[in-house]
């Protein structure tokens, strides 16, 4: 889905500091970097395309603007990959009570 | 019209904050540098009663306290004979948002409710953000959580995201930023929009909420073995665990030694983009705990009402994979699944077990609720795919932000402590960058006694050696 109407859940970004405005005692890598800024809400327009500069009503209520980034952005964070080393972990441990 | 600079607002910082919770902390300042710490505490905080009636109105509280019998009986197969304490754990992730985290919610809530202001709005990337936003649905109000989560390529820790989820779930509106210490800039420009309460970490509601927990371990103990425990560790970051949990066991008149414990991250620069996300624990880690033990007025109150040297006996570090080694055990051997950060203190009284009586008792003060992308296997999986290598070994191999390395037997599981004396030296070294010794008041002296848990004359001793 290209396009987000009025009502429809959507993620805002919006740039907070470019890197020349970073404060002083910022780290030189980050300071290469602007400070940018995302939060979510119901769209205001009546229809809007992502890279379009648009308002949200946030869900503490208040109004938000910021470029269009995603249109029903979801958590995509899981239970990650196989990490054989603790499933070896596991393993020994429970060998290791049963040897007390 | 105000001036929504970076400059502009900073300058505003005093003010924005005093409207925001409504403490006018001058009132306890005297001397050069001294305030009145328990004045502060006992006047604004609320009493023991009134904070064990508030946080059980909102689902916080009388969390159980369980003995670990089979890894107590693992830690004396590696003690020296007659060693190896019995460990005991406060199941924390029984409160309302699954940490600890909700006893400092319940009351900061409950204090911006009873003052009339509709919403409150909170700093953090961990678990006091769902805690807040827990408390705030529960009584009516509006919420905004503010995280530091991202690095410049929108790359952020899977623990960070959960939290983001988990206070959305509870009605919160998430404010995400990339990595910097300028979070505080749009912290306040947002306080000063929405009129919300700021339901800091270091107010002294926030740091009395944590009371009740040390209160309710003595009182536990007292109960199931008929005496307090030796010691109590408790994870150190910000400072208010520790310092909540040791007020609490003291009011219960319960003598313990506290010992502080931190996953050691030395090296790994906080507010550096690019060693953002070779950390694989966002709280509970050397990045927060000695900056705030040695400074704990950086906060974002004027006065931080979490001051851990003034309570901690003995200060430790684990290593990241001794930490994800004791959250394989507790849910291996003991069938209780629970969030890796809340495990640094187990790691740590793992290794301080080995070294005690076998009639000696020692509490892990907290545990933290686990689920996807805010477990080991996530957080290992993330640090792989930035390129840190994990591997079981011997955990003195721990280099933080490129290896983390699982024990691969409880022998080596140790901690490491830190120098209290140093830390000690360094508070006052933050304070001599501004005051000489003959600036400083009598009353002053006394002050860094107490904070430093020191005779005055230990005090001039140090700053006659700095």
């Amino acid at each position: 889905m290209n396009r987000a109407v009025k009502g429809g859940w959507v993620e805002i970004e919006d740039q907070v500091l470019s890197r020349y405005e970073r404060a002083p005692q910022v780290p030189d890598d980050t300071k290469e970097t602007p400070l940018m800024m995302w939060t979510r809400g119901f769209l205001l327009e009546e229809s809007a395309a992502i890279g379009d500069w648009v308002s949200v009503r946030t869900l503490s209520g208040r109004i938000a603007r910021g470029k269009l980034v995603e249109i029903n952005p979801r958590f995509v964070h899981d239970f990650g990959n196989t990490v054989l080393e603790l499933l070896e972990t596991g393993v020994s441990l429970k060998e290791d009570l049963e040897n007390c | 019209m105000r001036d929504l600079s970076y400059t502009g607002v900073m300058q505003r910082k005093n003010e924005i904050m005093k409207e925001a919770i409504g403490i006018d902390y001058s009132v306890f300042e005297y001397g050069k540098i001294a305030f009145n710490y328990e004045k502060m505490m006992q006047n604004v905080a609320y009493s023991m009663e009134e904070m064990q009636r508030i946080q059980k109105e909102t689902k916080v509280g009388n969390t159980p306290l369980f003995e670990l019998k089979n890894i107590t009986k693992l830690i004396r197969k590696y003690a020296e004979p007659g060693k190896g304490a019995r460990l005991f754990i406060k199941d924390e992730a029984a409160n309302a948002s699954g940490s600890f985290k909700a006893r400092r919610a319940a009351i900061s809530v409950y204090h911006a409710q009873k003052n009339g202001y509709k919403g409150v709005i909170a700093a953090t990337s961990g678990n006091y953000g769902a805690a807040v936003a827990s408390q705030a649905a529960q009584r009516g109000l509006k919420c905004i959580i503010v995280q530091e989560v991202y690095d410049s390529s929108k790359r952020g820790q899977p623990e960070i995201i959960e939290k983001a989820r988990k206070c959305e779930a509870f009605g919160a509106e998430v404010i995400q930023l990339t990595v910097g210490p300028e979070l505080f800039y749009t912290f306040l420009k947002v306080i000063e929009e929405t009129g919300f309460f700021n339901a800091s970490l270091y107010t002294p509601f926030g740091i009395a909420g944590v009371e009740t927990l040390g209160y309710e371990i003595a009182n536990q103990m007292m109960e199931m073995e008929g005496r307090y425990p030796d010691t109590v560790v408790a994870t150190h970051a910000g400072g208010g665990n520790l310092t909540g949990t040791a007020r609490g066991l003291m009011k219960a008149g319960a003598a313990c030694e506290i010992v502080g414990a931190s996953v050691d991250l030395h090296g790994l620069h906080m507010a550096s983009d690019r060693d953002f996300n070779k950390k694989s624990f966002t709280t509970g880690h050397t990045g927060f705990g000695i900056p705030f033990a040695t400074k704990p007025d950086r906060a974002d109150v004027p006065r931080n009402a979490a001051r851990v040297l003034r309570y901690m006996d003995r200060y430790v570090t684990v290593t990241q994979g001794e930490v994800f080694y004791a959250t394989e055990m507790l849910a291996r051997l003991e069938g209780i699944e629970r969030g890796p950060a809340g495990n640094t203190s187990l790691a740590a009284a793992i290794a301080l077990a080995k070294e005690m009586d076998q009639d000696k008792i020692i509490v892990v003060q907290e545990t933290e609720y686990t689920g996807a992308g805010k477990h080991p296997m996530p957080q290992l999986t993330f640090a792989k795919n930035n390129g840190i290598r994990v591997y079981r070994g011997n955990p003195v191999e721990n280099i933080p932000g490129e290896t983390i390395v699982i024990p691969t037997s409880m022998a080596q599981v140790s901690a490491q402590d830190v120098d209290l004396i140093k830390l000690k030296t360094t508070y006052l070294k933050n304070i001599a960058d501004t005051y000489r010794l003959d600036d400083l008041t009598g009353e002053d002296l006394q002050f860094l006694a107490d904070e430093l848990k020191l005779s005055v004359g230990d005090i001039i001793a140090l700053y006659k050696n700095l």
